[in-house]
């Protein structure tokens, strides 16, 4: 009974959806009240029809209901309590139930806040979620039903895929849909400020804390992936360009345009049209993921065929909104109004090169991701765009962004010094020309490795100079700069933090040019130097797990004979899938880690291990984390912002701006 | 019980909906556009005079700021818009009623046609500790393999839980079993070439070394063993061995009257080969042998009043299957495909209690080419 009445939980949502995507909508058009109340409590309601469902199909899954063709897909019953729950998303439909689940908790918490936003905008923004959310919930109930049902259960299940098997499930596609979803809500602000066609910081303002959530989620969800993919896949690295990271990079990319573009037009009430076009960008390009994910076009373009209804459905979905908003875009952009004028060199003017880099670095994924694709379904010919095309133009790009990235947070609004800035940035730069040195020094080549690690120590000391200026301004008496520091805004902070972040994320990527690789054959007893470092096999041993056995291995790592720590790397046999996978035993020592794999056993008793040290490779992630915090103290501030331009110098004549003196 | 879970949902989707349709004279949800601007021109001001007095701004500046957001409140405001009104009551009731229709028309036809509401859950525990008469057949075999797991050396346990996983398509499974049956009981033709069939199933028809192994163990205990000597003859057939297929599968048929279940199918894979289609062997029984020996009108009419026997003692006794099987083929083979079709029609109408045999009837119903 519980099964069956998340189904119909299921179907309710979609009917609800259709009433919450008409009723508003037509109130707002119509400038009727009642009608447009409608919105908030459907939405609310809407989430909890959703989670009724989506906790109906985890019950199935905890007591292992194998008469649902999900569960016994998908699961176990000997599987450990936490993997059964992870397992709900761990495969396509309830991926995709997750999907909706998390529309309609960003719709609820929309709702939650609209008695203090203008109604037509709550009205519209809620009905475009409802179209949203009623798509896909269409999507699951015709195409990929969770619930469906099987007359002669079976006693088993067959397992999860073993790869997934991991905490890594459990964490990191919830965080990653609270990114790609999260962007629904800006899309659907962007398409509500259409229909309504009104545009203007208020409208900036009540966006922000979405685009703000979104990304922060969508930046820490892409990088615990990273981290999983770099501990369970066993190849040492964090990221491949392989089409299903990109397809989640592209939104990222276009959702970080988009909160310095928002940024822009809640303060100068300039960038309109651009901020709307990219608040639709981000949310088609997260479909867009989602369409290269689930449709099996990835793999190839031939499986495509394999489940045309899901793939067509998807594309569809992808078409309507996509087409839908753009050519609202096309028909409403011309009548919006401009707002503030700046000069070039300006925190505006940053932002606008920030904006620039972004989107090219964005299309440039773009392109290397779909373009075999495309000339694979036209030509037959199979070409693959991999890492080396990636690195130098995403590189390329970003190299820029991180010069310019500590320059444009000294910039004033309106129209700033470049020399300034640039003035106030030598403390940074001699820091990064140090670090840099000093860094070479200590480990040799290759040189580029201590270049970029220079930039991204210039990244991150050039991160704090704004707020270390602003807090020093006064003198340097310990009190003062107390009072001041406890004065700035807390957007500085995040600021600075979630520009460091990015600057740790940098360094990280650096030091791996550093890093020291070795691929042996190894029997117990034996020992191998790796880097600075000497790795023991002490032994190897087999263990029963629930629903699998492992082969662990014993490792003792020392520095100049010392032991200073264990690693147990395992592989592991799932019986039910007959499936092995291999779990890396990691040891970080200050930022570095060891990583070590075993990919082979051989039948003569011994192991292939494969040895990787990383020097400084923790700050990858650590950085994520820092971004993701200083996107969180960013959220924490709440005042309304105007601009404001520093007095002009007398001999500094931009264009002269609008009355601000 | 579950429909009025269902109708509880229902109800509350709609009152979502209602309810603020209802009370549409108060403002309950957010505010109007030029409430909404002033909020946000009163909020922009005290953010300028906060941060004037933390000293972050200069007073000039913080004027400046004031004027743009002056100017900002001007800018947006609309004089031809007004404030939203609650709007007229058949706007709201048409709202109204159409979406209770939607949430009832489309809520329950969708769930209607996708939706199983009488299908019960089934957590795996309580199917577990249901008891036996109810327990559905995973369950039983899930109850003798927790037997197995105790009592390894059940070799019994182990000969009849076989089969169940060779209906399941558990092919490795069932070799598991047929192995231990033979550790524990003892190697017989029957269970050697059972454990073969199903290690060859195991590699998708692929006669595997251990399969061979196994097939030839069974002809060594029972030389004539005809399922064994298929399998020999298939895996030098899949060894590309033709000569010794055709060998094997022509002795094979001498052996065994030519009605045998599996004779069709061996002489199709002979013809396949390109082997000449073995001569019909000499009929096995002494009635055989004397309508054997009738000249050709005398014959038919004697095969004839035969199968119009069979088929007289089928309308008897319709649960003969072997029966049934003759008759369909004796039709066939006297080309009157009518007949055929009727008898095997008759046949599935009888025999429709036991699925295997339906299951044979098909098998030959494709093999003689008759629709079904």
């Amino acid at each position: 009974m519980i099964v069956e009445t998340g189904h119909y939980a299921l179907v309710l949502a979609f009917a609800l959806a259709l009433v919450q995507g008409t009723i508003p909508l037509w109130g707002s058009l119509a400038g009727d009240r009642a009608l447009m109340a409608v919105a908030a409590p459907a939405s609310i309601m809407q989430f909890l029809l959703t989670a009724l469902s989506f906790g109906a199909l985890t019950y199935a899954y905890v007591v292992s209901d194998f008469s649902l063709v999900n569960v016994v897909e998908n699961s176990h019953s000997l599987k450990p309590l936490v993997y059964k729950i992870s397992g709900v998303w761990g495969n396509h439909e309830g991926s995709m139930l997750l999907w909706v689940l998390i529309l309609a908790l960003f719709g609820a918490l929309v709702a939650l806040r609209a008695r203090r936003m203008p109604d037509d905008l709550a009205a519209s923004v809620l009905a475009v979620q409802a179209w949203i959310s009623g798509a896909f919930l269409l999507f699951i109930l015709l195409t990929s039903n969770p619930f469906a049902r099987i007359a002669t259960p079976p006693m088993e299940g067959r397992d999860l895929n073993p790869i997934l098997q991991d905490p890594g499930l459990a964490i990191h596609p919830p965080l990653l849909y609270l990114g790609y979803v999260g962007f629904s809500i800006t899309f659907s602000f962007a398409a509500a400020a259409l229909i309504n066609g009104r545009i203007d910081a208020q409208w900036a303002r009540w966006v922000r804390p979405w685009t703000l959530i979104a990304w922060m989620f969508l930046t820490i969800g892409i990088a615990m992936g990273s981290y999983w993919a770099y501990y369970t896949l066993g190849w040492g690295g964090f990221w491949f360009w392989d089409p299903v990271e990109n397809a989640s990079l592209m939104p990222w990319l276009a959702g970080t345009a988009l909160l310095h573009s928002a940024l822009v037009m809640e303060k100068r009430d300039a960038l309109k049209v651009w901020t709307i076009f990219l608040a639709i960008l981000a949310f088609s390009l997260s479909l867009l993921g989602t369409f290269l994910v689930r449709s099996g076009v990835l793999t190839s373009v031939h499986s495509f065929a394999s489940d045309p209804r899901r793939g067509v459905f998807i594309l569809a979905i992808l078409v309507f909104f996509i087409g839908g908003s753009l050519a609202l875009f096309a028909l409403r952009a011309s009548t919006l109004k401009q707002g503030g004028i700046f000069a070039p060199v300006s925190r505006e003017g940053a932002l606008v090169l920030n904006n620039l880099l972004l989107t090219s670095s964005c299309a440039t994924v773009f392109i290397g991701t779909l373009y075999p694709l495309a000339l694979e379904a036209l030509t037959d010919a199979k070409i693959s765009v991999g890492p080396p095309f990636f690195n130098f133009t995403v590189g390329l790009l970003f190299l820029p962004i991180f010069l310019f990235m500590p320059l444009g947070q000294m910039l004033a609004w309106k129209r700033g010094r470049l020399l300034g800035a640039a003035q106030r940035l030598t403390f940074a730069v001699a820091i990064a020309l140090v670090a840099g040195l000093f860094l070479a020094a200590a480990n040799g080549e290759p040189a580029g490795a201590a270049a970029l690690a220079g930039l991204a120590m210039f990244v991150i000391v050039g991160a704090f100079v704004d707020v270390a200026g602003r807090v020093t301004g006064g003198g340097f008496s310990l009190a003062l700069m107390a009072r001041r520091a406890a004065g700035l805004p807390l957007s500085a902070y995040g600021t600075a933090l979630a520009h460091a972040g990015m600057g740790l994320t940098l360094f990280g990527i650096a030091a791996t040019g550093w890093g020291v690789e070795r691929v042996i054959s190894m029997r117990a007893g034996d020992t191998a130097a790796l880097g600075p470092f000497t790795v023991t096999l002490d032994d190897l041993s087999q263990r029963q797990g629930p629903n699998y056995r492992e082969t662990v291995g014993a490792m003792t790592l020392r520095s100049d004979g010392v032991e200073i720590g264990r690693v147990n790397p395992s592989r592991k046999f799932y019986t039910s899938r007959q499936m092995t996978t291999t779990d890396a035993g990691l040891k970080t020592i200050s930022l570095g880690q060891v990583h070590i794999v075993m990919p082979e056993q051989n039948p003569d008793g011994s192991v292939d291990v494969r040895m990787y040290w990383k020097p400084y490779v923790a700050l990858i992630w650590l950085g994520a984390l820092l971004m993701f915090l200083g996107g969180g103290v960013s959220l924490a501030d709440r005042r309304l912002r105007i601009g404001v331009a520093k007095r002009a110098q007398p001999r500094v004549r931009g264009p002269a701006p609008l009355p601000a003196e | 019980m579950i429909w009025l879970v269902f109708a509880f949902l229902t109800a509350a989707a709609a009152m979502s909906v209602l309810a603020p349709l209802a009370r549409a004279g108060r403002r309950t949800g957010g505010l109007s556009r030029r409430d909404a601007d002033l909020d946000f021109y009163n909020a922009e001001l005290a953010g300028i005079a906060r941060d004037l007095e933390r000293n972050l701004i200069s007073p000039a500046d913080a004027e400046s700021a004031k004027a743009e957001a002056a100017r900002r409140l001007i800018g947006g405001a609309d004089p031809q818009a007004k404030a939203p009104e609650a709007g007229s009551r058949v706007a709201r009731s048409v709202a109204a009623l159409a979406s209770i229709v939607v949430l009832g028309a489309v809520g329950l036809g969708l769930y209607g046609y996708l939706g199983q509401p009488a299908f019960p859950d089934q957590p795996l525990m309580a199917r577990k500790t249901a008891p036996p008469d109810r327990m559905d057949m995973m369950a039983a075999v899930a109850k003798i393999e927790a037997h197995l797991e105790r009592n390894p050396d059940d070799g019994q346990g182990r000969d009849i839980i076989a089969p169940v996983y060779m209906r399941l398509g558990r092919y490795t499974d069932a070799a598991d079993a047929w192995g231990h049956a033979i550790r524990i009981l003892g190697s017989t033709p029957q269970r050697e070439t059972w454990r073969g069939e199903a290690l060859t199933m195991a590699a998708q028809g692929k006669v595997t070394p251990d399969a061979l192994a196994a097939f030839q163990r069974a002809l060594a205990l029972e030389p004539s063993a005809p399922q064994a000597r298929f399998y020999v003859g298939l895996a030098a057939e899949q060894d590309a061995d033709a000569p010794r297929a055709i060998d094997v599968w022509s002795k094979l048929l001498a052996d065994y009257p030519p009605d045998a279940p599996w004779a069709e199918m061996v002489r199709q894979r002979l013809t396949a080969l390109g082997a000449a289609p073995a001569a019909q062997p000499g009929p096995a029984s002494p009635a055989g042998e004397a309508i054997a020996a009738m000249p050709g009108a005398e014959r038919d009419a004697a095969i004839r009043a035969m199968v119009d026997g069979l088929a007289a003692r089928l309308a008897q006794n319709g649960g003969d299957e072997e029966g049934w099987l003759r008759l369909v083929r004796a039709y066939s083979v006297l080309k009157e495909p009518a007949k055929a079709q009727a008898a095997l029609a008759d046949a599935r109408r009888e025999l429709a209690q036991t699925p295997a045999a339906l299951d044979r009837l098909d098998a030959l119903a494709r093999e003689l080419g008759l629709g079904s």
